[in-house]
């Protein structure tokens, strides 16, 4: 019975410490939340507390008024481009280094290569990749931001494919190939259905990186009509007439599906950020 | 399809149809990161200003680099920012984890709240503490009309603050993600040396001294790795909150950088901060490297 109390006591002190914390968490997100739904003009008299008049209009506005509704669109085909493109030459890189070759010298090349490629910052390739852009007509494009969100996600990608397809049972391949399957269909038939998990947590992953990403979209789009929210929400906060209202509402809109996805998806989201290492 | 397939059955060489596997990636990964890093690590030698001739001008970046008072502030701002992050976030996040693993309700709700700014995109977190830091709004408004006057400051626009607002707001956002490995570490520690440190009454801090912080030190080792190569090229929180402002008071490296890229177009002079961002990174991880071969667990 000692034992017992003494145990309860101290889970109780884990939980006031623990509490402590999320509510350093909890407590900022719920003013963004507030701040979604309350007048502008309640701003100044109720900086923190929940509004007294709820205006749900507000979400309206910013999507309608404020254009967040082609934003939304605009963020979403570079998820989507991203996403069709990394995935696939990923995959494509993870089945060779996987299973056409797993102890060959191109994977421990290829290894070093991505390995290299992860560590080096951004900022020592940003300008000459500026201006190449420029000269290849790709800066304020869809396609040329795909293509640098799917360089710069693909070495976790392949990384994290590769270590699912690589523990498939190598019977399956011996099997398809005495069968009388091409590589390809060794590509397209066994290891692809197989490793969907795979598919799902890298997927995760890539998609939050390339919604929430900054640096690249604020300095390769500059045309208003094509900007991402990360970028059109960044122009917002910096213009003099701050609307507080609005800007929180568009925030939250920005927010609302990869915390849906989190809700639905933890496990993957965790496994998959957690493994690879990248920066969030 | 069919002259692809063509020459898939003819690859009959495994090591080059495994290159052929490889190539989209290679391709675009070199188009976007190899062949710009070589681009910039020879225009470091230049006076290039994106457009004009290119003049070859051996070190004088470097030594004019040495020379800015802007970019030795920047510096001295990443080496704090590194040392912060270093110890306040591993702290918390140590604690936190360890706790965590001492309870069973509500695990996953902490588990969830503590992880979640980390999948917030950095502009949102920006706008949150922008909102409270502010110095007309938020909790400026709060203090005063609670009649705390001397609490009323905005941390973002003050000169002696403004480097750590930045890294706060960065480091609420962070921590989470350290949580999160920590607990995965914990949760493999041998629960047999709880119960041989439990008969021998070991207390909380003792069992977290000498059970858990040894077992989870490759991890540990890790995550001040992933610190220290991250706190170089930090940039969102900076470029999004300060801009490096009130007088440079938080300017690092990366923003200096951007704004002598992007604004003012000094090719050269930016390919040599891009340069010496690279080499730390590298010598960093050549010190863990030859860590791990002095054997060391990492």
């Amino acid at each position: 019975m000692a034992v017992y109390s003494k145990k309860t006591k101290a889970a109780i002190g884990n939980h006031v410490i623990l509490m402590l914390l999320a509510l350093i968490i909890i407590l900022p997100v719920l003013v963004l939340l507030f701040n979604s739904i309350k007048p502008d003009e309640e701003f100044g008299v109720n900086p923190l507390g929940f509004p007294q008049t709820v205006r749900l209009m507000n979400y309206y506005d910013a999507f309608v008024a404020g254009n967040y509704a082609k934003i939304m669109v605009n963020s979403i085909l570079l998820v989507a481009g991203t996403l069709a493109v990394c995935l696939t030459f990923s995959s494509l890189a993870a089945f060779s280094l996987a299973v056409l070759n797993p102890n060959g010298k191109s994977t421990i090349m290829i290894g070093i290569y991505l390995l290299v490629g992860l560590s080096i910052p951004a900022q020592l390739f940003i300008l000459p990749l500026f201006i190449i852009w420029k000269n290849l007509h790709l800066n304020n494009t869809y396609v040329g931001l795909i293509i640098i969100y799917s360089a710069l996600n693909a070495p976790f990608a392949v990384f994290l494919i590769r270590s699912y397809m690589i523990q498939l049972p190598k019977e399956l391949f011996e099997a398809a190939i005495v069968e009388g399957a091409s590589t390809i269909q060794l590509f397209t038939r066994v290891a692809l259905p197989l490793s969907w998990p795979v598919f799902l947590t890298t997927g995760l992953v890539v998609s939050l990186a390339v919604w929430n990403e900054f640096l690249f979209a604020v300095t390769f789009i500059h045309n208003e009509e094509f900007k991402p929210i990360s970028s059109i929400l960044y122009s917002f906060q910096n213009r003099r007439d701050e609307n507080y209202a609005l800007i929180s509402a568009a925030s939250v809109m920005m927010a609302a599906p990869l915390a849906v996805l989190f809700i639905l998806f933890q496990r993957n989201f965790i496994a998959g950020l957690t493994s690879g290492g990248t920066k969030g | 399809m069919a002259p692809f397939h063509f020459l898939m059955r003819h690859l009959s060489n495994r090591e080059l149809s495994s290159w052929f596997f490889l190539a989209p990636v290679i391709l675009i990964h070199m188009l976007v990161v190899a062949i710009p890093s070589i681009s910039s690590l020879a225009l470091c030698f230049t006076d290039w200003n994106g457009f004009g001739k290119i003049n070859f001008v051996g070190f004088d970046n470097f030594i004019e680099l040495f020379d800015d008072r802007v970019f030795k502030k920047a510096i001295i701002h990443n080496l704090i920012w590194t040392a912060l992050f270093l110890t306040i976030p591993i702290v918390f996040a140590l604690m936190a984890a360890f706790l965590l693993t001492g309870i069973r309700r509500f695990q996953m709700f902490y588990r969830f709240v503590f992880f979640f700014p980390y999948i917030l995109a950095s502009i949102v977190n920006c706008l949150i503490w922008k909102y409270l830091f502010h110095p007309i709004h938020g909790l400026t408004s709060f203090f005063n009309s609670i009649g705390w006057e001397s609490l009323a400051t905005s941390p973002l626009t003050t000169k002696e603050t403004s480097l750590y607002a930045v890294a706060f707001v960065d480091g609420w956002h962070f921590w989470g993600f350290l949580v999160v490995i920590y607990i995965t570490a914990m949760y493999q520690v041998d629960e047999d040396l709880y119960e041989a440190a439990d008969i021998e009454g070991a207390s909380k801090w003792q069992k977290f001294k000498y059970v858990t912080f040894p077992s989870i030190r490759p991890m540990f080792l890790f995550s001040f790795l992933i610190i220290i190569i991250w706190s170089v090229p930090a940039f969102d929180y900076v470029y999004i909150l300060t801009s490096g402002g009130p007088a440079y008071s938080s300017e690092v490296v990366a923003n200096f950088m951007y704004f002598e890229a992007f604004r003012n177009m000094n090719v050269g002079y930016a390919s040599a901060v891009g340069a010496l961002m690279f080499i730390y990174v590298f010598f960093v991880l050549g010190f863990f490297w030859s860590l791990r071969k002095l054997g060391w667990e990492i």
